[in-house]
């Protein structure tokens, strides 16, 4: 059973992905992204991640998404019109990222022995995740606040139309 | 619920992840409209993040989640600064056409 | 007395440095004050060596190693035997007395002090070269007496046909010296050393084949054709009379040209091996004397008439080598100093007088204004000739004679032939020059006046001894207290001549030989009065000459001929290979990386194309390369 709905999410995940690269109007784009993004969450659950599902939906479709649907409204792009790349370059396109995907299959599959001595269930909850993160994690985690920091003074200043501070 | 880990061998996850990045890649590659693009980079970000989380549950460890943690944070940084950016541009050059974007040559 | 021997050179290299350094400065007679006592000095010193040498015996003094290669050492080494200790002597002296000549002559010459530099530095070169006593110092000195050569053959730099004679004569000198250098490879090689006292140990004892010596003796005549003017590389010299009067006097007449002579001599007993290379010598020598005399005979300029004269007196002391009678060479070569220089400096200063006009055609009647150069010219010209009891007489004579008991009637008729054209010539010199009317314009006529002291005094000591200068070796058979004293006085230095005893002319052969030539000589110089005096006759202008004559005057377009075969294939060859060897070739190569490399740097730089979807190709396409070579 898990594994009919594993099939199905990821499936659906892969279609979601097809449609939003091949898309031609940039808002079907977005919709087929936060799909992808929805099934995406789904296999978090089906992995046992919990905490990493709701934050992946809040931030990701709750908050980066939005982004992406307000800036296409301000820039107003709601038919794209760009000019068609040549075929040939879509097969050296398509030519080149089917090399990287195989070389990475290649490079990640096979001889991986998992072992576990017990499977811990617990490790998707959000009191593990908490305990690691500010035990064993806490400088990255603040850094990780500086960065936010940094990226929204950079944000605001980039966006601004004249430059006076 | 962890009986995922004894009906899905890992190597689907791997072969997932891998997919999803490599139809990331082709997106980036083949889109001309940069807000494509970054959408395109947010689902190879995503690919890893899935690989991730799936091998933190099936070695039981929560660094890899913490991981995943963590390029969230990235990934919402980046990608804000990077709509500024191309905001900025798009006042510049009317078009968010990335083959406008040619004057870093020799 | 020995250690003195190094001061001998080291004076005159004094000389020059200080003149040359600092001659700028000094005052022209202090310049030409230290120019000629450095050379005072020198020949004082060759006289007292020159009479411990006397009985026989030499002084050596060695100053330091100077080469050590293996089996080769060279020392810096003077030897002071008699046949150097005589060199020294005609070299100090006669060069005394041409730089105090030098001191009027130059006196208005602006490079006054170079002048005497240059002349320093050369008898410093031919010093070394005859007092060396191995073959290295030889060649040192040999090359030092063609750069001084060069140099003062060039003095008066601004004209440009000077340099080019200059150059011309250097490069002559170096063909030769290729010669040369070859003959002192093969000394080394077949007698491990360059020392004459090895060398002719080792010749004294040579058992092998005879091939080797005659090549060497060969090669060695070569770098003496080079130095001394003979057929083929005899065409510098008259050209070399662009350099000032006193150098063709001292270099050209009296030293340099004689080096070709000493490394004969000094090598007879190598010659002794190799009578082939002796027949070539004497035919050479008698070749030139006849063929330089020739040319002599329409030769309008004053100083290249004394030019040619050289070169065929030359020929006359290479014919007495080739007869293997060294010190007959030694001998005229000793008078040849004294008679040619003479001529020269007065041919110099008749041409100070005229104020520079050297053809012959614009003088003429200058007896009454120049008397003492006109009667020390007369001196010089009776004593070419051959005029009985001066020195010329004795030193031809004893060549002719060597030569009719060497090689017979034929040879002895051919050199006195050429004896003959000298009068002829040396006749028409001073005729036309000294006799007659003064053809010149009338500003030269003003101007005429005779030269100043300093020039007149060495002309009258020159003179002297042209005249008692044959009393150095009278034959036996003249009966005037005759002592042969220059043979026997060379005698241990030389080889012993080649002619066997048996075959010593008697006494009424020799008389008879000699007879026949002064007569003739005499016939010719008072046929030459007829001719130039009498009726009045002068030397036509160029165009209005006959064929032969115009043959002679253009010196049998030799020179042309040498222009058409050596000089125009080098230039189109030397052109060829600029433009293919250098231009093409090598800048094409060393230019070629450059624009290689550009090329390079310009496809390399079609990368930055600044296209962004390229950009990201080229990360896809090597993440993949990447994780496909670490990876699998």
């Amino acid at each position: 059973m898990t594994l009919a709905v594993f099939s199905i999410l990821a499936v659906a995940s892969v279609l979601a992905a097809l449609l939003m690269v091949f898309s031609k109007n940039p808002v079907h784009s977005v919709i087929y992204l936060i799909l992808g993004f929805f099934m995406i969450a789904g296999l978090y659950v089906l992995l046992n991640a919990q905490f990493l599902a709701v934050v992946h939906i809040i931030v990701y479709a709750g908050a980066i998404m939005v982004l992406f649907l307000f800036v296409l409204m301000l820039l107003n792009l709601n038919k794209d019109n760009e000019p068609k790349k040549s075929a040939l370059w879509k097969i050296g396109a398509a030519i080149a990222a089917g090399a990287l995907t195989v070389t990475m299959v290649g490079a990640l599959k096979g001889g991986m022995q998992l072992q576990q001595a017990t499977p811990n269930s617990s490790v998707g909850l959000v009191e593990n995740l908490g305990k690691q993160l500010f035990t064993e994690f806490v400088v990255p985690f603040e850094i990780a606040g500086i960065l936010f920091l940094a990226a929204m003074v950079g944000a605001v200043l980039v966006g601004k139309r004249d430059l006076k501070l | 619920m962890l009986d995922i880990i004894q009906t899905v061998p890992i190597d689907y996850f791997v072969y997932l992840s891998t997919l999803l990045f490599g139809i990331g890649v082709l997106g980036v590659l083949t889109r001309r409209n940069a807000i494509i693009v970054l959408m395109c980079v947010e689902l190879m970000l995503n690919a890893v993040n899935l690989l991730l989380a799936a091998f933190s549950t099936y070695l039981g460890d929560a660094q890899g989640q913490i991981m995943v943690f963590f390029i969230m944070v990235v990934a919402a940084a980046e990608a804000a600064v990077g709509l500024g950016i191309l905001v900025m541009i798009y006042r510049n050059t009317k078009s968010t056409d990335i083959s406008l974007l040619d004057n870093l040559k020799y | 007395m020995q250690s003195l021997l190094p001061l001998i050179p080291f004076l005159p290299f004094a000389g020059f440095l200080i003149n040359g350094l600092f001659g700028r400065r000094l005052p022209k007679t202090a310049v030409g004050l230290i120019g000629s006592g450095t050379i005072l000095g020198a020949f004082l010193l060759s006289l007292a060596v020159f009479s411990d040498v006397r009985n026989g015996t030499a002084m050596e003094q060695t100053l330091y190693t100077f080469l050590h290669v293996d089996s080769l050492q060279v020392q810096f080494a003077f030897l002071a035997d008699p046949l150097s200790a005589w060199m020294m002597l005609i070299i100090t002296g006669v060069g005394f007395l041409i730089h105090v000549y030098s001191i009027g002559y130059m006196h208005d010459d602006e490079g006054f002090w170079k002048f005497f530099a240059y002349l320093n530095l050369f008898v410093f070169s031919m010093l070394l070269l005859v007092m060396g006593d191995n073959f290295l110092m030889l060649f040192f000195g040999w090359e030092g007496v063609g750069l001084c050569s060069y140099l003062l053959i060039g003095f008066w730099y601004e004209n440009r046909a000077y340099g080019h004679a200059a150059r011309k004569a250097f490069i002559m000198n170096r063909i030769g010296d290729l010669g040369l250098l070859l003959g002192i490879f093969l000394i080394f090689n077949t007698f491990g050393s360059l020392q004459y006292r090895e060398v002719f140990e080792g010749v004294a004892n040579y058992q092998n084949n005879a091939w080797i010596p005659t090549v060497i003796c060969l090669l060695l005549f070569v770098g003496a054709i080079g130095k001394s003017a003979q057929i083929p590389l005899y065409t510098w010299l008259p050209d070399a009379m662009a350099g000032p009067t006193p150098v063709s006097a001292l270099i050209h007449a009296a030293t340099m040209v004689t080096a070709g002579i000493y490394l004969v001599a000094r090598c007879s007993s190598l010659y002794a091996l190799a009578p082939h290379a002796l027949e070539v010598i004497a035919i050479t020598g008698l070749a030139t004397a006849i063929f330089a005399a020739l040319i002599g005979l329409r030769q309008n300029d004053i100083k290249k008439v004394l030019a040619y004269s050289t070169v065929s007196q030359l020929g006359l002391m290479f014919l007495a080598l080739g007869m293997g009678a060294y010190s007959t060479a030694i001998f005229h070569v000793t008078t040849h100093a004294f008679f040619k220089a003479l001529l020269f400096l007065g041919a110099g200063s008749v041409i100070h007088a005229l104020g520079g006009e050297q053809d012959i055609r614009n003088m003429g009647g200058l007896r009454k204004a120049l008397p003492v150069t006109f009667w020390v010219f007369v001196i010089g010209t009776l004593a070419i000739s051959g005029f009985p009891l001066l020195s010329g007489f004795f030193s031809k004579d004893e060549i002719f004679a060597k030569t009719y008991e060497h090689s017979g009637a034929l040879w002895w008729a051919l050199a006195a032939i050429s004896g003959l054209i000298t009068a002829t010539y040396m006749g028409r010199l001073l005729f036309v020059t000294f006799f007659g009317e003064f053809r010149g314009t009338e500003a030269q006529r003003a101007h005429l006046h005779e030269s100043p002291a300093v020039m007149t005094i060495p002309l009258i000591v020159l003179a002297v001894l042209s005249v008692v200068g044959g009393f150095l070796n009278t034959p036996h058979f003249l009966h005037l207290g005759g002592s042969e004293w220059l043979s026997h006085y060379l005698a241990p230095a030389l080889a012993r001549p080649a002619t066997p005893e048996t075959h010593v002319l008697d006494a009424r052969t020799e008389w008879l030989l000699m007879g026949i030539t002064t007569v003739l000589a005499l016939l010719v110089l008072v046929l030459a009065y007829a001719v130039y005096v009498v009726r009045r006759n002068v030397p036509v202008a160029d165009s209005a000459m006959q064929p032969i004559a115009r043959l002679l005057a253009n010196k049998f377009y030799v020179d042309e001929a040498y222009d058409f075969l050596f000089v125009r294939p080098l230039e189109k060859l030397s052109k060829m290979l600029h433009y293919y060897a250098d231009i093409q070739a090598i800048d094409g190569v060393v230019n070629g990386v450059g624009r290689a490399s550009q090329l390079l740097g310009a496809q390399f730089r079609k990368l930055q194309n600044g296209n962004i979807e390229y950009y990201l190709l080229a990360m896809v396409v090597g993440a993949a390369l990447l994780v496909g070579s670490l990876f699998i």
